[in-house]
């Protein structure tokens, strides 16, 4: 696999792309060879996707040349680069979960004769293109709904094969694998190999980009930091390549030995679905914040504690009783709140006033009638004591800025005195400014006695507002870190790259 | 190589017709207590009659489903086809060919018109059809007071009445229909991408499906199926009804026919024969009632009943599929 690759299949040269002003993508350099699986690695937010999506055809690059086989192309839509021989496997399938394998291959390309499906053919090409790839068990006439995650991955590669892809982007394509599953998806990505085919491969996963790749582009803030071989690189290496960024912005002071006082909230050995023996506890006065990658569970350990999709196994404590947290509404009473990663989609009401959305928690859970003044003064008093900015009470709220709006849906769950503040991605969106002032307002939730768990994909944010930290991966915590801790010591156990020591 | 079959994958029997069996036989079964008997040549007959005019209009109403759309104005375009049919003909056999074909294009333009405003205009389905459905209904009311036009006597004594035995020979063209429809499901490149369309329209974009075209060829079917019924009404009734469709709301009725028959309300997944059991067993549950004398509005409760009973049950199923 080190040889030097033969004339290249795909050749990226400078590729830059910007959304809103916003630059994601910075003259990238890529080359992918027949054969090779070429594996492209960074942080959450690096310009992976996009990168990828400028290939497959989805977004047109700024500025920058797509050469696909030494000839210049650009692809208008999906349906252009697939017929130039480029597939995408995405980690949602693009499966029609009702009907056969056969006619999710040939979906689009029927095989027609005298102007009618021809079943047969349909049938006996997807056997043979399963057949080539290795997969001989898996009936060309199931229902694809009926298979497991790995197959329908095998009938996504089979259905980009049946239009001649000569190059395939697998984006995390062990996402949704499980262990075993994995090993079958390294044999076939062997025997695409073998067949010419070149792979981009966007992985997480440091332990599978080396089992399969040849070379490895590093991305980081949308601009390539290198592309090396990979037999002649490290895990730490590349985790260095990956981070690497100065703690430059201010953040409040961290929790003092004075401040952080009972434990709140203890759970202990539980699970669900997505999430595996979880044991934490949460103190009063203190921040402890949540890194992890994207899908490595830790939305679904704050949803979890919001009784959104709660646990199944296991005990949480709150304040020393036991509680059961089976609904948001159960989880609320019990004075937990939880700000939102989504928050157009699951923290606003967009065609309501400022008033009417900061109000919405306390009218759900406080019976009607009684105190509705007091409440409405009180929520008043809340909003100018964050310092919403907006044209008045009653100015619909998606016409605020991102960060108004977070300081509004912060306002109404202070009004309800929680206890435990459950924050995820609490400053995705939102410009610098009003970034620091959540983070003030954080701390100070923290400083006046609540129990704060903040999930933060920005690094920097992370180590900076965190008095611990715990790092999540495929479900369960991979391990706890001190304040402190720097930005390769998260990555490291994000990825599964954990020196020996450690263990 | 992997196992061959020219069969498609093995899917279990529609429920409805496992309801369809226990219905007629329980309903045997009472009208016979009652003294009567549900099986006799002329409540066979009536039974099949009820189950022909529903029915073309449900298989319609299956293609625009399964597609992830909905028709509400077929009830308005069965009234419109049997009048323009009827004033077509007036009487006159020589006339049959030119109004049945002037039905079916005015009923394909209304089509065409459903579809252009659901997929051009991006108009939700359920209001762009029933806006249409009201246009027409202002036009059938301003201009018709009752029953207008003649239908030719030779298509009365055809459709209308000819039997085969006991099966009317109105029920064999649904058969032939539904048989049309089925192939075109599952043999088409049509019928895959409008499966496909249902199931998922951003999959079936991205593999290179024109949408919009498959969808307004849909629509265009759904109101020929309308169309065919307000012919086959109005070789019954012998003139044009501006009132039949929406009197034998029909529109509600074909949607019910549909859901029953176990096609997803939401599209993607289901099929026409289990539409065309759907519509026998609406049409079965009629008949009992008539020989049992049953309220007229008695009769509506039940018929409620059931349609909640038979999307439950499908939810049901659904939900533990996705649960294994």
């Amino acid at each position: 696999m080190p040889d030097p690759p033969p004339a290249p299949l795909l050749t990226l040269r400078g590729i830059g792309k910007s959304f809103l002003g916003v630059r994601v993508l910075d003259g990238v350099d890529l080359d992918v060879a027949p054969g090779e699986v070429h594996a492209v690695v960074g942080e959450n937010g690096a310009g992976k996707s996009t990168l990828m999506k400028i290939v497959s055809g989805a977004y047109v690059p700024d500025e920058g040349t797509v050469e696909l086989a030494g000839e210049p192309r650009a692809f208008r839509g999906p349906g252009d680069a697939q017929r130039a021989g480029i597939g995408i496997i995405h980690q949602e399938f693009n499966l029609l979960p009702e009907r056969t394998v056969a006619e999710n291959v040939y979906l689009g390309h029927e095989p027609v004769r005298r102007g009618l499906v021809d079943r047969r053919a349909m049938l006996d090409r997807t056997g043979r293109l399963l057949a080539s790839i290795g997969e001989t068990a898996l009936p060309a006439d199931a229902r694809v709904g009926r298979l497991g995650v790995a197959q329908q991955q095998v009938v996504e590669i089979a259905k980009a094969l049946a239009l001649d892809a000569r190059l395939l982007i697998m984006d995390e394509p062990t996402a949704a694998l499980a262990d075993h599953e994995v090993e079958l998806l390294y044999g076939l990505v062997r025997r695409l190999q073998e067949r010419g085919i070149g792979l981009l491969y966007v992985s997480h996963r440091l332990t599978e980009v080396f089992d399969l790749s040849g070379r490895i582009t590093v991305l980081k803030d949308g601009r390539r930091v290198t592309t090396v071989d990979t037999a002649d690189t490290t895990a730490d290496e590349l985790v260095r390549h990956m981070v690497g960024r100065e703690l430059s912005s201010y953040y409040p002071d961290r929790a003092g030995p004075g401040d952080v006082g009972p434990v709140r909230l203890t759970v202990r050995d539980a699970g669900n679905q997505k999430l595996r023996g979880i044991d934490l506890q949460l103190r009063a006065g203190e921040v402890l914040g949540v890194g992890g990658l994207q899908g490595s569970g830790r939305s679904a350990l704050a949803r979890a504690l919001f009784g959104v999709s709660p646990f199944t196994t296991g005990d949480v404590t709150l304040d020393g009783r036991p509680v059961r947290l089976r609904s948001p509404r159960t989880a609320m009473r019990a004075g937990i709140a939880y700000v939102t990663e989504d928050r157009k989609g699951e923290g606003i009401v967009p065609r309501q006033s400022v008033l009417d959305n900061a109000l919405l928690a306390s009218r759900a859970i406080f019976a009607a009638r009684s105190g509705r003044a007091a409440r409405t003064e009180r929520v008043r008093e809340l909003l100018a004591a964050v310092e919403v900015r907006a044209a008045g009470d009653d100015q619909e709220i998606r016409f605020l800025s991102g960060g108004n709006q977070q300081k509004v849906v912060l306002a109404r769950w202070l009004a309800l005195d929680p206890r435990v503040l459950l924050f995820d991605e609490p400053t995705r969106g939102i410009d610098v400014g009003a970034k620091s002032a959540i983070h003030d307002l954080v701390r100070r939730l923290a400083r006046d006695g609540a129990a704060v768990l903040m999930i933060s994909s920005d690094l920097p944010e992370l180590l900076g507002m965190s008095d611990r930290i715990v790092v999540m991966r495929d479900g369960r915590l991979a391990g706890e870190l001190p304040a402190g801790a720097t930005e390769e010591d998260v990555v490291a156990l994000a990825v599964g790259n954990v020196p020996e020591t450690a263990r | 190589m992997s196992a061959r079959s020219l069969l498609p994958a093995r899917r279990p029997v529609p429920g409805v017709f496992v309801a369809l069996a226990l219905t007629l036989a329980i309903g045997w079964l009472v009208v016979l207590v009652d003294g009567g008997q549900l099986f006799n040549q002329s409540t066979t007959v009536s039974l099949l009659h009820v189950a022909a005019g529903l029915g073309f209009v449900a298989v319609g109403q299956t293609l625009v489903i399964l597609g992830g759309s909905l028709d509400l104005s077929v009830a308005y375009v069965i009234s419109l086809s049997t009048l323009v049919a009827a004033e077509t003909m007036n009487g006159n056999d020589g006339a049959v060919v030119p109004a049945i074909g002037l039905a079916l294009a005015v009923s394909a333009g209304i089509g065409l018109l459903n579809g252009l405003l659901v997929t051009k205009l991006r108009v939700n389905a359920f209001i762009a059809t029933l806006g249409v459905g009201l246009l027409l209904k202002g036009y059938l009311d301003s201009g018709y007071d009752g029953p207008a036009g003649t239908t030719s006597p030779t298509l009365v004594q055809t459709l209308g009445y000819q039997r085969v035995g006991p099966v009317p020979l109105s029920f064999l063209l649904l058969v032939a229909v539904t048989g049309m429809a089925w192939f075109a499901l599952s043999r088409t490149r049509f019928g895959h991408h409008l499966v496909a369309v249902g199931g998922d329209a951003e999959v079936a974009r991205l593999s290179g499906v024109r949408n919009d075209r498959v969808l307004v060829t849909a629509h265009v079917l759904c109101s020929l199926c309308a169309g065919l019924a307000g012919i086959y009404l109005a070789s019954r009734l012998g003139s044009g009804a501006p009132r039949v469709g929406t009197e034998g709301l029909y529109d509600l009725e074909s949607i019910a026919a549909v859901v029953i028959g176990g096609t997803a309300l939401a599209g993607g997944r289901g099929g026409v024969v289990g539409t065309v059991g759907g519509v026998l067993l609406l049409a079965s549950i009629d008949a009992v009632f008539n020989q049992l004398d049953v309220d007229a509005f008695f009769k509506q409760v039940i018929r409620g009943a059931i349609i909640i009973a038979a999307v439950a049950v499908y939810a049901r199923r659904a939900l533990r599929k996705a649960a294994s």
